[in-house]
């Protein structure tokens, strides 16, 4: 393997990781928060069809990605309603988030398009396209820094670098600001929160409108990025994939990233390698397509440790006696 | 301003004409309490008579139906715990309110940071709670996660988490449930500490010795309202008890010598590792006779539970023997579990009664055939049950045990912690066991309900039956008990006779110094 074929391989690992880490850093503040998030695919999903749908109609791509945002906003706080204020049980909320968003894509994509569930192929500035970073021409004929830093770093959408950037930053949040520091403290104990005089509906819906708004811009990243339209059940598990991945990581920021690159680089590997020789036999490629999810069940059934999720996770608050 | 007291000084706290309702339940009626600035004021009474929600009012969890709040002699309205908190009003519950996974100083400033970033307010919290440690006797290592805490210490955290809000007055909700009687010592140092700093404290509690060592006042609570207010000093543990319960009661038990007979269980070099391998049990030998009870003191978490679960067949052991009346029982595997053991003359009053003794959304009678489902009396044909006659005879065992509301069809949850606890010991009692083994017999039992367990107890002992009590009350230790072992870390660290030892000896033995190292 040599480096221009590394490098490919890397690049699209960045790219197909940026939903997942966006997703998967969605279901963080709203676990942190003690509210399970299953709804994540659904929420994928509704966004990728709106910001698309959006971005068709207007051309312009930036409507799409709020019209995206608003979406997956509203379906989170479905969310909330029937979890924080009318303490439902979250994963059958989560559940029937997806369904609603598996059926109400296809149905309202039949309905104004008439396509068999698509958008129109988006062009132009309907779409997300890639950036190149300043002096990337310039330092392509640098040796091994220069093909890196061209081909690698530079040249992604710029949700990429949205995505990307959101780690640092949500764990400056969580464990930096006074927010962070409530946020974290009513997912493990909402009495704790509730007694020191902290409203704990605000933080929690707080915390899943924020999730609303991280899986808004991987759906529309889905559907306005990575592809140029919406297809039906284009979220295709990756929803699911970031839960994995959020547990992998222990529910902590940078533990997320990496394991997103790896879920990425898995899948990357199955589209890159679909014919791949081990000693003389060749794997099929529906292996390789479904390795990333075979490596979940390993990786969450032997090598996480032992994954303490937030205390209070999946248990509506209620005043005691 | 108001003027309401005739001193020059206005009350710390005075409620005038308070009054909630949770549906037809009144929990509160009419009440008025007044409290002066810089004294420890105790409310006792049984559960359910309003304590803690008349508390919980004042603090802003509920809202009361009607009455005035006045503070400090200012007429204060405290819709949520935010307006409490800004009215110089601290709570500290009896379930800690802490995140386990943070630190000391993490839980001190939630809700009360500086501003948006954590850094100065951290830093801050760090240099006040040296100078609160300094002050009050509260010393607690600032960046110590709460979950390594001894529950002293996390209940420390939670005093100076008031402090820290700059509250003049604490209230206390049973706050020494959990402590072993030196940190109870401590304990109230800090609240002498706190009075002579003019910090005015409300002590909830259903510890009338306590109310005694430490209140300058007391107010008597009963069905909601408030009985009386006295000063601490002109009464006594007796009237309390008799003014909270509205009848005499026996504070100490009533019994005779015990006549005890043959060995009935023999414990030898018994150890039980859990499931993390640790050592729960550690070579502990004792035996219990006919007519006697052998109290086991110490602090809640040190082996005792572990004991009565391997006696009562929950969870095996790792090595050692027991024999029941002579003849060894199985300590591993199938002949090990409940039935088995009750079929060897074992009864069992778990500690847990909501988690262990009944199934709370169950009725009364479904409860009462747990354990005894295989018994004649209860089936119909080999294929069902007698249904009926289980009500029958559940509804005459809850006549005979005062269990109250008579109703076997009444779901245990329904019914209050005293007669969820009576139907417990109905249901083991009335097998005539040959072992009696009882956990926390009376862990939030009335005194009433206290009194009729208690009596129970003994009168089993007194037809020649042997009692194993678990319990971390050392009144209740030293009033049933023929003779005291204490446990520490899973040993046995010494026996005693309850009247050759006081509370002082047992204190230093269920904090692991033993008799040698004492000496030392």
């Amino acid at each position: 393997m040599d480096l221009s074929t590394v490098i490919l391989l890397l690049d699209s690992s960045v790219r197909l990781a940026t939903p997942l880490l966006l997703a998967c850093l969605a279901g963080l503040f709203s676990e942190r928060a003690g509210i399970i998030d299953i709804g994540l695919e659904g929420k994928l999903l509704i966004a990728a069809f709106f910001s698309a749908s959006a971005a068709a109609y207007t051309g312009n791509v930036w409507l799409g990605l709020l019209a995206g945002v608003a979406a997956s906003m509203v379906f989170a706080g479905l969310h909330g309603l029937a979890s924080i204020t009318f303490r439902g049980n979250q994963l059958i909320s989560g559940v029937a988030i997806n369904f609603l968003a598996a059926g109400m894509t296809v149905v309202i994509g039949e309905s104004w398009f008439a396509l068999g569930g698509r958008t129109p192929q988006l062009e132009g500035a309907g779409r997300f396209h890639n950036i190149t970073l300043p002096f990337a021409e310039a330092a392509q004929g640098v040796p091994f820094i220069g093909p890196i830093y061209h081909d690698l770093i530079s040249g992604h959408s710029i949700l990429v670098y949205v995505g990307f950037l959101m780690v640092p930053l949500t764990w400056w949040v969580l464990f930096r600001t006074r927010f962070g520091l409530r946020l974290r403290a009513v997912g493990e104990n909402p009495a704790a929160v509730d007694t020191a005089g902290v409203s704990v509906v605000g933080m929690r819906f707080t915390a899943v409108l924020i999730a609303g708004v991280l899986c808004g811009i991987a759906g529309a990243y889905l559907a306005t990025g990575l592809s140029a339209g919406f297809v039906k059940d284009m979220s295709a598990g990756r929803g699911f994939i970031a839960l994995a991945a959020l547990i992998f990581s222990k529910w902590r920021p940078w533990y997320a990233l990496m394991a997103c690159l790896l879920f990425g680089l898995l899948d990357a590997t199955g589209s890159l390698f679909q014919n791949i020789q081990v000693a003389g036999i060749s794997v099929p490629v529906q292996f390789m397509q479904a390795l990333p999810y075979i490596l979940t069940v390993v990786i969450l059934a032997g090598f996480v440790g032992k994954a303490i999720p937030p205390k209070a996770g999946g248990t509506p608050y209620v005043k005691e006696q | 301003m108001t003027e309401t007291a005739s001193a020059d000084v206005p009350y710390a706290i005075e409620l005038m004409g308070i009054s909630k309702a949770f549906g037809p339940v009144q929990a509160n009626k009419d009440i008025s309490l007044q409290v002066s600035k810089g004294t420890i004021h105790g409310i006792v009474g049984e559960n359910g008579a309003g304590k803690s929600t008349l508390m919980s009012i004042l603090y802003g969890f509920y809202k009361a139906d009607a009455g005035d709040i006045y503070i400090n002699g200012q007429l204060t309205h405290i819709p949520d715990s935010q307006a409490a908190i800004r009215a110089g009003i601290g709570m500290v519950h009896q379930h800690f309110k802490l995140v386990e996974n943070f630190t000391v100083v993490e839980n001190v400033i939630l809700g009360a940071e500086d501003g948006a970033m954590l850094k100065p307010s951290v830093a801050k919290a760090r240099k006040l709670l040296k100078q609160l440690a300094e002050e009050y006797q509260l010393h607690v290592d600032p960046d110590s996660v709460i979950e390594e805490l001894s529950v002293g210490h996390a209940q420390r955290v939670e005093i100076l988490k008031q402090l820290y809000r700059e509250a003049d007055i604490l209230i206390l909700d049973e706050p020494t449930g959990v402590l072993t009687p030196s940190e109870a010592n401590h304990f109230f140092r800090i609240l002498d500490g706190l009075k002579a700093e003019g910090k005015t404290i409300v002590l909830i509690t259903h510890k009338l010795r306590e109310i005694m060592r430490v209140t300058d006042t007391v107010s008597v609570m009963r069905r909601g309202e408030m009985t009386d207010t006295v000063p601490t000093a002109s009464t006594s543990p007796e009237e309390l008890a008799e003014m909270m319960v509205g009848r005499k009661v026996l504070l100490r038990v009533d019994k005779q010598p015990a006549k005890s007979g043959k060995v009935v269980v023999d414990v030898r070099n018994l150890t039980v590792r859990d499931d993390q391998k640790v050592e729960r049990l550690k070579d502990v030998s004792l035996s219990v006779r006919a007519g006697e009870i052998l109290g086991i003191a110490g602090v809640a978490g040190n082996g005792q539970s572990e004991l009565l679960k391997v006696l009562g067949g929950m969870i095996p052991a790792t090595s050692g023997t027991i024999e029941m009346n002579g003849a060894a029982i199985d300590l591993t595997g199938k002949r090990s579990d409940g039935q088995s053991r009750r079929a060897r003359g074992i009864s069992h009053v778990p500690e847990d009664r909501q988690r262990e003794g009944l199934i709370m959304p169950f009725m009364a009678w479904e409860n009462m055939a747990f354990g005894y489902h295989n018994d004649p009396a209860y089936q119909l044909n080999r294929l069902l049950m007698d249904n009926n006659a289980l009500k029958r005879i559940t509804a005459d065992k809850m006549q005979s045990y005062d269990v109250r509301p008579p109703d076997p069809m009444l779901a245990a949850k329904n019914f209050s912690g005293g007669n969820q606890q009576k139907l417990v010991v109905a249901r083991e009692i009335e097998r005539n066991p040959d072992l009696l083994l009882v956990g926390q017999p009376t862990r939030g039992v009335d005194i009433g309900a206290i009194e009729f367990i208690h009596k129970q107890i003994i009168a089993l002992r007194d037809q020649g039956k042997a009692i194993l009590l678990v319990s971390v009350e050392l009144d209740e230790i030293f009033g049933l008990s023929d003779r005291i072992a204490v446990m520490f870390d899973g040993r046995i660290m010494g026996e005693r006779l309850p009247d050759e030892t006081d509370e002082r000896e047992l204190g230093l033995l269920m904090a692991g110094v033993s008799e040698e190292k004492g000496a030392a």
